[in-house]
């Protein structure tokens, strides 16, 4: 058996379970028995629980607090407000701008105002309720373009960014020219797993944390913040995730529950209810957009102008990032020579946003792909035609000046979506279920009208804008106690149900030619792994593995060396390799397997993995901000009643730009996870916001999509490896959901024959207009 | 795969709301005491926080989520919306004591080979489910099957994989009646 090479990895084919392969998860037995743990699942002798009050108002000052009644009842441990604080007061992803506790105004409803611990859930409850605010109510700015010039709500302002893109000649002007306006609601990451974490005071002083969240040590360190500890005194680990989706990157409970355990000396634990979950985390920005296309008669895009408002609610999270993203991919996957953009994020009393998968590009998309389809009608040209005719290839320029260096395969994953079979025309004696509207029976086959549309998008891999989003991985090889080689990987990546446990288990089995590898607890033991977000981990923790693999493996040809006699000062790769559990010299004769060569003791090694590193965005919006992208394309097919307006999306095909499939069967299920949640986002998903308050927080009123509401995905992966990523690889999760959405929305409108700039697309929005 | 070594947990040591019972559930084939606990207690909370069975989940606690599905005498349900309380003298299967022995069942192995397991949050509740549905209608079509879980919400994994762990069953054991769990 022959080892061939692929990057910088050696790859031995004759261990199982390796890369390229349909390896199963590490924690797929537990998570099918029940006993795997999730942050929901914890529990400590003599642990507490803790409990929020929250703001029932968007905007309101805060003239007193009594918390008396609370304290006083039987079995609550203590109750908490801002002056109980002893570090900083406020904490943020980006911008540390949210208070801990809410003190002088609250600007959000569900902001929270003091926290209890007691006895039982029930208890805590109660005293929650025993709690005496007086608020005096404020008028909510709520019109994020009324916000850009309002009165400040917060001593930071109202504009968390500007920023404006300036790319070519911005007075360039096509023959032919459509502009449209554009609109989306606030979408909710719908995570199954309620927010959760169990504290327990440790014996320093310092707080041990059980959390489930996107990225420990940003948790971490803003936890020490507020707890005036040094962060080395806040161990974090991670819990069982049940589903993140961008949620999980914002605190929500970490220092509320550390705060309760410190204070009480107890073990404290944290459990968000579904209706307290919809309030504890941040959304999809809510986006108004216009755009204005030019073309040549051809179809050759010349010019994009467009102007981008996101509302970030209360406070900054992540959108400052989150704007930049709309901006930079606002011309979609397309030559686009000339471009005017301008992006807002800003601050209103509506609900937080920040990072839900996709990212900004969500939002534009919808706006560029709507745009792309009244272009091909106003040219009287094939929507199809009209974007093959302007994508993207490798070499091509960005709108922010930057040239793709790696791979683009636009033209192939829109050919790859488009070449799938259309799902089957209606048959007779077909079920009810089968119609819009289900058991409902309110449809007749022959007013069903059936729409086909497609989309396409381009995503960023990784963090942008000269942020160092590196990852840390430790590798252990040693031999167990049956003198088998064994591997323990140590990374604080976290799990949130993407499969990096097996990744991680398939990267060292391959590169070390080990069968049997542990993984260690992710935690805050070892250095940052960044976050799981920006369909980064493959790449970003992928790679640190690798690395450290690498690392050991030059270990063991060192003392290969020494027992060999083969002198190998510098370039030892040249010399040995491995093969088959053995460490072989190459164009020699000496063999040594690798349990032999661990006799003397176990190696360990710990990498950092860097990504190539970017730059700012200049006062143009211009530079190399971005490491890599990623490319999708979707064509969906619905059938609508028309009357009633109910959407049933029967088929869902796409071409997927993924590098190259390292475990096949997960990304399978990648893709059609995140397909569902872009079809949620065309047809039903929407927090109602009405003056700044919530009226669905429930999984009553937020639909998300069912077995029933799912329709059929065929999909085709386009591999080719991408330059300078470990592996080849490129992060799958997000392109599914971003183009899923405008697609829908497309064959909806062919349907239909209605305009339907916003999304999601209401029953009255089909049926009424 | 069962529950004969969860212990029970201690009850909290000092307040509770008022009005408590001590009753017994019997549950995956065994006696549990629940000592001195609230009744308004949701079977869900009991099983989790008192008696050591996290398996049934609780993403919603509203009956509107599936994930903390389980048996009472032979009847799918939300257990969630179940007062302990009112369980006494009932058969309550979890997901726990779905196994045999630690062995896994025919559909929890077909969820793993299929590659149905993401997140694995609503994952216990979808196979006490598919469980009901493959004992109940042992041949399904794709609607029947979309229909019966239709009740369980996924977030992660667009349910494409979990019915191909559905079909992959169902075709199993019409292959061969005597081998199914
Ligand atoms: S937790 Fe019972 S249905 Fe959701
Ligand atoms: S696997 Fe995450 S919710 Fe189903």
């Amino acid at each position: 058996m022959s080892a061939d090479t692929t990057g910088t990895t050696t790859r031995t084919p004759g261990v199982r379970d390796g890369l390229d392969t349909d390896a199963a998860r590490p924690d797929g037995t537990p998570k099918v028995t029940g006993a795997f743990a999730f942050s929901s699942d914890l529990y400590a002798q003599q642990m507490l629980w803790g409990r929020t009050l929250r703001s029932p108002h968007a905007a309101a000052r805060i003239v007193s607090i009594d918390t008396s009644a609370a304290e006083a009842m039987p079995g609550v441990a203590a109750v908490l407000t801002a002056p109980d604080v002893p570090g900083k007061a406020t904490y943020g992803l980006e911008h540390a701008d949210q208070p801990v506790f809410a003190s002088d105004v609250v600007r959000y409803q569900g902001e929270a105002v003091a926290v209890v611990a007691a006895e039982h859930p029930e208890l805590a409850l109660r005293a929650v309720r025993a709690i005496e605010v007086v608020y005096a109510v404020t008028a909510p700015l709520t019109d994020p373009e009324a916000a850009i010039d309002a009165p400040p709500i917060h001593p930071d302002g109202n504009v968390f960014r500007h920023l404006p893109l300036r790319h070519g000649d911005i007075h360039a002007t096509g023959e032919v020219v459509v502009e449209g306006t554009y609109e989306m609601g606030m979408q909710d990451q719908a995570f199954l797993g309620p927010e959760s974490g169990l504290a327990i005071p440790s014996e320093d002083g310092g707080v041990e944390l059980y959390m489930s969240t996107q990225w420990l040590h940003v948790d971490r360190d803003q936890v020490a913040a507020c707890l005036a500890l040094p962060a080395e005194q806040v161990r974090m680990t991670l819990a069982g995730v049940g589903g993140a989706f961008g949620a999980r990157e914002d605190v929500s409970l970490q220092v509320h529950v550390s705060l309760l355990a410190l204070r009480t000396n107890r073990p404290v634990k944290m459990l968000y209810s579904r209706e307290e979950s919809f309030h504890g985390h941040v959304h999809r920005h809510p986006a108004k957009m216009w755009f204005r296309h030019h073309a040549d008669r051809d179809g050759t895009l010349v010019k994009v102008e467009a102007r981008l408002v996101l509302d970030g609610g209360a406070y900054a999270s992540s959108s400052t990032a989150v704007i930049a993203n709309a901006v930079c991919f606002a011309g979609g996957p397309y030559r686009v020579p000339n471009a005017e953009i301008h992006g807002y994020a800003v601050r209103t009393n509506n609900p937080p946003c920040g990072a839900m998968r996709g990212f900004g590009v969500v939002q534009a998309c919808f706006g560029h792909e709507a745009q792309m389809d009244r272009l091909a009608e106003a040219l009287g040209m094939d929507p199809v035609e009209l974007r093959l005719h302007n994508a993207l290839r490798p070499g091509d320029e960005l709108l922010t000046g930057q040239v793709i260096t790696g791979t683009a395969p636009v033209r192939e994953v829109i050919e790859a979506a488009v070449a799938h079979d259309l799902p089957p025309l209606p048959v007779d004696g077909e079920s009810v279920m089968a119609l819009p509207g289900g058991a409902g029976l309110t449809a007749e086959r022959r007013d069903v009208r059936r729409g086909t549309g497609i989309a396409v998008s381009i995503k960023n891999l990784m963090f942008s804008e000269g942020f160092d989003d590196y990852s840390t991985a430790g590798v252990k090889l040693e031999l167990d106690p049956r003198g088998r080689p064994i591997a323990t990987v140590h990374c604080a990546c976290a799990e949130v149900g993407q499969g990096f446990v097996t990744l991680a288990q398939q990267i060292t089995r391959t590169a070390l030619g080990v069968e049997q590898v542990l993984l260690r607890n992710a935690d805050t033991q070892i250095g940052s792994a960044g976050s799981t977000s920006a369909s980064r981990q493959t790449w970003m923790s992928g790679g640190a593995v690798q690395l450290a693999c690498e690392a050991v493996q030059e270990r063991l040809f060192e003392r290969a060396s020494v027992r060999s006699g083969v002198a190998v000062e510098a370039g030892r790769r040249r010399h040995f390799r491995m093969r088959d559990g053995e460490v072989v010299e190459v164009d020699g004769t000496f063999a040594m397997s690798v349990a032999e060569l661990l006799a003397e003791g176990p190696i360990e090694e710990i990498r950092e993995h860097h990504h190539p590193a970017t730059e700012p965005l200049d006062e143009d919006g211009q530079g190399n901000a971005h490491v890599s992208f990623a490319f999708a394309a979707h064509r969906a097919t619905v059938d609508v009643d028309p009357e009633l307006g109910l959407v049933k999306v029967l088929q869902v095909a796409t071409g997927q730009d993924i590098g190259r499939a390292l475990n096949p069967r997960a990304v399978v299920g990648q893709i059609e996870g995140w397909i569902a949640q872009g079809v949620g986002l065309a047809v039903m998903e929407e927090i109602l916001v009405q003056d700044g308050l919530i009226k669905n927080p429930s999984f009553t009123d937020y639909l998300i999509p069912t077995a029933l509401d799912m329709p059929s995905v065929v999909q085709t992966v386009i591999e080719q490896p991408e330059p300078g990523a470990p592996f080849g690889a490129k992060g799958v999760g997000e392109p599914p959901t971003i183009s899923s959405t405008p697609a829908v929305v497309a064959a909806i409108r062919a349907a239909t024959g209605r305009e339907l700039p916003r999304v999601p697309v209401r029953p009255q929005d089909i049926a009424l207009t | 795969m069962s529950d004969h070594s969860s212990p029970s947990r201690p009850p909290p040591s000092a307040a509770q709301p008022s009005v408590t019972e001590t009753y017994e559930l019997s549950v995956n084939g065994r006696a549990r005491s629940v000592p001195d606990a609230w009744i308004g207690e949701s079977l869900l909370y009991v099983l989790r926080e008192r008696l050591g069975l996290p398996g049934a989940k609780n993403a919603c606690e509203q009956g509107e989520c599936g994930s903390c599905s389980l048996y009472v005498d032979g009847v799918l349900l939300n257990s969630c919306c179940v007062l302990a309380a009112d369980a006494v003298d009932a058969d309550i299967r979890t997901v726990e004591g779905l196994g045999d022995g630690g062995h896994l069942t025919d559909v929890q192995q077909a969820f793993l080979d299929a590659g149905a397991v993401q997140c694995g949050f609503c994952i216990p509740g979808l196979i006490v489910t598919v469980h009901d549905l493959l004992d109940r209608v042992p041949d399904p079509d794709e609607l029947q099957v979309r229909e019966a879980i239709s009740g369980n919400l996924c977030r992660c994994t667009g349910y494409g994989r979990i019915l191909q762990a559905v079909e992959d069953v169902k075709l199993a054991r019409l292959a061969d009646p005597e081998g199914s769990s």
